[in-house]
């Protein structure tokens, strides 16, 4: 694409935003949109007819509208909720230099991929019946909203700490510094200089958690039991349970307009906040903590993280160390002939590689993305697309599977029953992080640094490697990091894909928890110790990468 | 910093090669089963065999397995319905009784009638006159309980559906639900069979009244609220009865390191609905010779003596040996409850609404 670009000068500019576009475009179309389309076609269409009329009678059920009330406040309350514990969280992880902060921020992370049927089980140690908050206070919260909410938290705590995070340690302190030495409060200061600063951030995060939540699942239903629904599940009900398709197909678009709407809203507030910012080296803005404030700050983050997210794994832990001599972890090695056709164990090496492609897939069309959006001619078709990319988050699980299914059927596109798909949806989920968390940055780079590079005869792609590279490539690590802890706990879209037996890890998970017996619990336990493991070392090795080039800003 | 960013984009470009490259020897390895040297068994999430008894098949009959999971039991049907016309593999293992009348009426299955098919048991031929299935195992969902509390608190467990409604025994069962889990809608139909089609709702108004509780899924129901499973003990459960199968006291007792004398949980034998699982030949079939062969093979009576301990179900042929674990641990649930697949699907939406309404709401 770079080469289409040097040779037609004239029109250099549209040139390669067109072709920056084109991939992910094109992995949009082929892989989301049209099997979407497809299953909600197949629902609607029916004997040759468009039968519109069911919008109509499924909107007037008044279960289906408690469903919608209930999926949409739930995911607003969880959102406000999560960027409230979570956003002093992303200063401390951005601002404060502490003994364990890499590993620690490696472990907020874990909880974002551990399969829910896990982490709602952990979960429950905390909340539920003999729980830490029962033995204190005599409270329990399992079948209540309040669990729900709290797990929400739990599994997105990393989503605003990465993301918000990330573009804080960057910002440049002096400005805060300076606007105080003018005079202005500390919380003026923040309020005026820092703020609006991290807002497209925020934002982001805020955006991303609300459709993680809006589309939960398992934690409703293992926390909340049944009495709680959401959109999510009762597309899943319809679809896999009842096979009542036009009404699933009804729900799906239910789905859309309301993520749609979110969507719109996101683009909107975001446009007007947008600046270029001044960048520094994050190692250079975080400080060792000064002040009765900073440090009872980072007391009061670090109690929350011990509490909220690592007493559950803890629970996971010890449980699968219940039992003499490793007896789970052992047991992981072994082919007992029936519910794996292989060793347990060898799910981590299926999920490393699924994990591996899904990420250069999402971290290729992510970044082609974020860079054709970063432009300042971007047109109003460029950022529609923008929000169209955060609709994969939006959007059931099932429903894509199904869309495959009937979709990716005949060449030259045949992938059923081939292992593609598995990283192809995963990369699904992962592209709009990629996207999210470099935006910002590359929004952030100062223009005329690029112009600058232009007039100097510098091509567009050279442009982009020489300006805007060194500035993202601590933001495309992250990305990357996040593409990779999210297919590595992909459950969703893994199950409702039909595969050959190479089981991932939560997938293993899952099966050895829904057979009875003390050791498939027991080794559920030391498969999702593994899985927390292999997340934490991969992120930390991913951070890593980028600490040996620093000094180069 | 340009020679960073040239090896940064070089690592960039090379994944990106590994990647396509990698999408490319996929696609020539897949294809939907179009060899016809290779048979594809397309199944839900639960199919396990040992590896050397689908090895022995592979060298007896000259066929390669290829094995697809589609997801849990409901979905795996639903999608092998959808796409009927272009189907994912050529033998599908997995339709139950609850889900057959649906696959049947889709126009699932061609006829085959297999090898062998004699030596199956009259009464689990549920489509005897066409044989679009054969059926390959069943088992028993069954109230379970935990054999320490009863003897703890010297109180009989409870032997049928009557039992479960008296006030000795308030606040003990722990339940699924019945829109998502299929243990859950299997007691849901258990009760529908025994108190018939207008019966059901007030004995489970008598359950509900008596303290039932109502999780989403199995493995909540299972390894977090009933105190007698490893997992429940674990977690601090403390309901000693739970809807799960027959063959769950079994698996306690194989799945324990060392194995203990007796099971730790008992079966509610009168509290049964009984699940058959069938095969059959995808009706648009690549190799239906091999999906034929695949069908025999799993009535065979190597299948059937391998699949017990793998799949936690009951050989349907006559004479194939039950594993002594089963025998031993697991009493064979007493003239347990049964429901006509078509009787089913003219209800099961009905009643698990009305149930959804009666329980949940």
């Amino acid at each position: 694409m770079s080469e289409a670009a040097e040779t037609a000068p004239g029109a250099r500019g549209s040139a390669a935003r067109l072709g920056l576009m084109a991939l992910p475009v094109a992995f949009f179309a082929v892989f989301f949109a049209y099997p979407v389309a497809a299953i909600v076609a197949r629902g609607l269409h029916v004997d040759g007819t468009w039968r519109f009329g069911r919008l109509a009678d499924v909107l007037a059920q008044p279960d289906i509208r408690h469903v919608l009330w209930f999926t949409t406040w739930q995911a607003l309350a969880s959102t406000a909720l999560t960027l409230l514990v979570a956003l002093p969280g992303a200063y401390v992880f951005a601002r404060l230099d502490f003994p364990g902060k890499d590993v620690l921020r490696a472990v907020v992370t874990v909880p974002f991929v551990l399969p829910t049927v896990v982490v709602g089980t952990a979960f429950l140690a905390l909340v539920g019946r003999g729980g830490l908050l029962d033995d204190l206070w005599g409270l329990r919260l399992d079948t209540t909203v309040w669990a729900i909410l709290l797990a929400h938290v739990f599994f997105n705590y990393a989503v605003v700490v990465r993301t918000v995070g990330g573009l804080w340690a960057q910002l440049d302190p002096r400005q805060e510094e300076a606007a105080r030495m003018l005079g202005a409060s500390r919380l003026a200061a923040w309020r005026r200089v820092t703020l609006p600063a991290l807002g497209p951030a925020v934002a982001a995060a805020a955006l991303m958690v609300f459709l993680f939540t809006f589309t939960s699942f398992g934690v409703v239903q293992i926390l909340g039991g049944p009495t709680f629904s959401t959109l999510e599940v009762e597309i899943y009900r319809q679809t896999s349970e009842i096979f009542d398709l036009s009404t699933a197909a009804v729900l799906t678009l239910l789905q859309f307009a309301a993520v749609g709407a979110i969507l719109v809203l996101h683009a909107w507030t975001v446009r007007r906040r947008e600046s270029a910012l001044r960048l520094v080296d994050a190692s250079l803005t975080a400080r060792r903590p000064r002040g009765a404030a900073q440090w009872a700050l980072l007391g009061a983050v670090l109690a929350t993280v011990a509490v909220l997210l690592v007493l559950p794994l803890a629970v996971l832990v010890q449980r699968s160390l219940d039992a003499p001599r490793f007896a789970y972890y052992r047991a992981l090695a072994h082919d007992d002939g029936g519910t794996f056709l292989v060793a347990p164990i060898d799910a981590i090496g299926n999920s490393l590689r699924y994990a591996a492609v899904a990420t250069v897939i999402a971290v290729l069309i992510g970044s082609l993305a974020a860079a054709a959006l970063a432009r300042r001619d971007a047109g109003r078709l460029v950022r529609a697309f923008d929000a169209l990319l955060m609709l994969p988050l939006g959007v059931s699980a099932v429903t894509v599977g199904f869309g495959f299914l009937i979709t990716l059927d005949r060449p030259p596109l045949d992938l059923r029953g081939s292992w593609i798909l598995v990283p192809l949806a995963q990369a699904l989920v992962g592209a709009p992080f990629v996207v999210r968390t470099m935006l910002p940055v590359l929004r952030a780079v100062d223009e005329r640094l690029r112009e600058a590079a232009a007039v100097l005869g510098a091509s567009p792609w050279r442009v982009w490697r020489e300006v805007d590279l060194p500035i993202v490539r601590r933001a495309l690590l992250v990305a990357a990091g996040f593409a990779f802890a999210v297919s590595l706990g992909e459950f969703g879209a893994t199950v409702f894909i039909a595969r050959p037996d190479n089981p991932t890890l939560p997938v293993a998970v899952a099966r050895l928890l829904g057979r009875p017996g003390d050791l498939n619990y027991g080794q559920a336990m030391a498969l999702s110790t593994i899985l927390m493991v292999v997340c934490a070392v991969a992120l930390l090795v991913l951070e890593r990468l980028r600490t040996d080039r620093t000094g180069e800003f | 910093m340009s020679i960073t960013g040239k090896r940064f984009a070089a690592a960039v470009v090379g994944l990106g090669m590994v990647t396509l490259s990698a999408c490319g020897s996929s696609g020539s390895a897949s294809g939907s089963g179009g060899d016809s040297r290779t048979v594809t068994l397309v199944s839900h999430d639960s199919w396990a065999a040992s590896k050397s008894v689908v090895s022995a098949f592979e060298r007896e009959s000259g066929y390669k397995v290829k094995v697809l999971k589609d997801g849990d039991a409901g979905q795996a049907v639903n999608k092998a319905i959808l796409t009927k016309d272009n189907p994912q593999g050529d033998v599908f293992f997995g339709v139950d009784n609850t889900l057959l009348s649906r696959a049947l009426d889709n126009g699932l299955f061609q006829p085959y009638e297999a090898k062998g098919l004699d030596q199956v048991e009259a009464g689990f031929q549920l489509d005897k006159d066409k044989h679009r299935v054969t059926p390959i195992d069943y088992g028993d969902i069954c109230v379970n309980y935990d054999k320490k509390y009863f003897a703890d608190h010297k109180l009989t467990p409870p032997a049928s559906f009557d039992d479960l409604t008296k006030p000795a025994y308030k606040n003990l069962l722990v339940t699924e639900n019945a829109s998502t889990s299929s243990p859950g809608l299997g007691f849901l139909l258990g009760t529908a069979a025994e108190y018939g089609a207008t019966g059901w709702p007030d004995y489970w108004k008598k359950l509900e009244a008596n303290g039932v509780k109502v999780v989403d899924g199995w493995e909540q129901a299972y390894d977090q609220e009933f105190s007698g499973s490893a997992g429940g003990r674990k977690a601090g459960g403390d309901r000693p009865l739970v809807v799960s199968y027959a063959s769950s006291p079994p698996a306690e007792v194989v799945y324990a390191q060392p194995r203990p004398k007796t099971a730790p949980t008992g079966v509610a034998t009168g509290t049964c609905f009984r699940q058959i699982e069938f095969a059959g030949v995808l009706s648009n079939a690549r190799n239906t010779k091999g999906a034929k062969a695949f069908v025999d093979f799993l009535i065979g009576r190597t299948f059937q003596e391998d699949m017990p301990l793998n799949m936690f179900v009951y050989p349907v042929v006559q004479g194939a040996k039950v594993p002594a674990e089963f025998t031993e641990y697991g009493p064979a649930a007493t003239d347990p409850e049964t429901m006509a697949p078509d009787l089913i699907a003219a209800n099961r939406d009905q009643w698990v609404k009305s149930w959804t309404s009666l329980v949940l709401k």
